[in-house]
């Protein structure tokens, strides 16, 4: 029948692009991925075998393990920083207020998304800059000692989730305002008369109904922590010293600087497999502390 | 929500947030209208009383920005339009048509989002290389077009439109092509927006993938040469570095102010219900 021909016709015409490129540039590199991580290559001489050299290398190697630790350290701390901050100011704004405030506020804290992490990290850089950044200038205004932002260690960690949080946390803030406008204001009301007001009402009742939104945007915000790039290097380039350099940098730099494409395989999927580890593990934790309804 | 909540404490907060949250962007536009020479001098400017515009001219001189804009703005409509049509083609397929493997194909496709770029750079940057592509533009617009999200999301949205069209059309004899030019496409307009304006903000801000794919200052994007603008500034003239910025943000805040809701849309839709 020709309508069954004209079907058959449409489904591979219409599914060939996507299907195709998914092909070619994902399932390719993974299987490539996979392939590549027990070689060693630069690119220029042909590939040779290694078997589990690159990856024994990576547990001897000081800077792929402080990078692992780095993105870490900056995955707890930026993360909870998101999370928090996000669902704080997603209160604030689903309580009562005139329409057009919501919207405001709405607005504003979504607007740093909407904006390149390189060209945040440049403005930034400047206003952290320990002379004549606007930061330590509203410091030292205050009486409190200026802080060297980017040329300390610790302080070079602060600036890179700071940085990170400001122009990340209107996602979570998105879906918390989501998750929360979902919540039936007769649950206030029928709580606030068995006493639940305030902390406790938020405790107790907005945030395990609330829960299953938390999941989603802790899993969400992990993973892309996890692959934190553009910002430690356009800030510090990883410095001072490894202090900021995080495990997607190791991987650019072992590939593009140091011609060692096998060994950036391998790093690439200890990260992959460690985001599947770390996201399954938020699943089972879901099971204890998420509500549905 | 919680009525009791001391509306000072509330608007304080929410106040000190909302110039966290602007004010280094409402700086960085300010400084950008002082004169270079002043543009560290502290006090910083915060209300400019006498805008300087040269650092805006001082850009276009310094690197060749009618390029790096025209380089952004090829990647990120061709890819964005790329996007838009075969995610809405594929996404109908698998939303709408019948076939054995369909959900298992889908599943495959739904698998791949998972996978970080990082992952797969390496790969697609030799693949790029076979093809002969290294150092172009397509390098960048290739790899981008096929979207595995993108067609999630039009799977979705062409789930939720009735199937009493299709079927209606079908009694009266239309084929498959009529069906979905005349009646489906027209109506997934608006979902197409969504992935269009989500694969714009993504790829006008894009860094990564520039950086590795290009190699000489010609062909590099946006955001990509003014990360080399500031490295070859150091910490002279701020004002110039930061007038490029501004240039930057504004196709970006443009789509922002009309596309909000898309954007909105598109970012929550995978994560709700």
């Amino acid at each position: 029948m020709t309508a069954d021909r004209d079907s058959a016709l449409l489904r591979w015409l219409f599914l060939a692009p996507t299907m195709l490129g998914i092909g070619v540039f994902v399932v390719l590199p993974i299987v490539g991925s996979l392939a590549l991580a027990f070689f060693r290559w630069d690119i220029i001489t042909s590939p040779q075998f290694v078997g589990l050299e690159n990856f024994a290398d990576l547990a001897t190697d000081r800077t792929v393990g402080i990078s692992f630790l780095n993105t870490a350290v900056f995955v707890v701390v930026a993360v909870a920083a998101q999370l928090v901050i996000a669902m704080l100011l997603a209160v604030l704004v689903s309580s009562r207020m005139p329409p057009w405030m919501r919207v405001f506020f709405r607005s504003t804290f979504f607007f740093p998304l909407v904006l390149s992490a390189a060209s945040v990290s440049i403005l930034m850089k400047y206003l952290f800059n320990e002379s004549y950044g606007v930061i330590n200038w509203l410091l030292s205004l205050m009486g409190i000692p200026t802080v060297p932002w980017l040329t300390s260690p610790q302080w070079a960690m602060v600036v890179v989730i700071a940085v990170y949080v400001w122009q990340n946390f209107g996602f979570s803030f998105l879906l918390f305002i989501g998750g929360l406008s979902s919540i039936p204001t007769e649950i206030y009301e029928a709580g606030s008369i068995d006493g639940a007001t305030g902390w406790r009402q938020f405790r107790h009742l907005t945030l395990p109904l609330v829960s299953p939104t938390v999941l989603v945007a802790s899993v969400m915000a992990i993973i892309s922590a996890l692959q934190v790039f553009d910002q430690p290097y356009v800030l510090t380039r990883g410095g001072p010293g490894d202090s900021t350099r995080t495990v997607v940098m190791v991987i650019y730099e072992s590939a593009f600087r140091e011609l060692e494409f096998g060994r950036a395989s391998a790093i690439g999927l200890v990260l992959m497999v460690l985001i599947m580890l770390v996201t399954a593990a938020q699943f089972r934790l879901a099971r204890r502390f998420v509500f549905y309804q | 929500m919680t009525r009791r909540l001391p509306a000072l404490a509330k608007y304080s907060a929410l106040f000190v947030a909302a110039v966290l949250t602007l004010g280094p962007v409402w700086w960085t536009f300010t400084t950008s209208l002082r004169p270079a020479a002043e543009s560290f001098s502290l006090p910083p400017s915060f209300f400019p009383t006498s805008p300087d515009f040269s650092s805006y001219a001082a850009v276009f001189e310094q690197i060749a920005v009618p390029l790096l804009v025209l380089n952004s703005a090829l990647v990120t409509g061709v890819v964005a339009i790329g996007q838009m049509l075969t995610a809405a083609m594929a996404g109908y397929v698998f939303a709408r048509m019948e076939f054995r493997g369909k959900n298992a194909l889908f599943a495959i496709v739904l698998s791949t989002m998972m996978v970080p770029v990082q992952v797969t750079i390496v790969p697609v940057f030799m693949i790029i290389r076979g093809m002969g592509l290294s150092d172009t533009l397509l390098a960048l617009i290739l790899p981008a077009i096929p979207t595995a999200f993108g067609t999630f999301l039009m799977r979705q949205y062409f789930l939720g439109l009735p199937l009493e069209l299709g079927e209606a059309a079908a009694l009266d004899g239309a084929s498959p092509w009529r069906t979905f030019f005349s009646i489906y496409a027209p109506l997934a307009l608006s979902g197409m927006a969504i992935v269009g304006v989500l694969a714009f903000n993504y790829h006008w801000n894009e860094f990564f993938r520039p950086l590795i794919f290009m190699i000489s200052e010609q062909n590099y994007t946006l955001p990509l040469g003014l990360v080399t603008l500031q490295g070859n500034l150091g910490t002279g003239s701020i004002s110039v570095v930061l007038a490029g910025v501004i240039l930057s943000m504004v196709p970006a805040v443009v789509v922002f102010l009309f596309g909000q809701r898309y954007l909105r849309e598109g970012l929550t839709a995978g994560s709700s219900k």
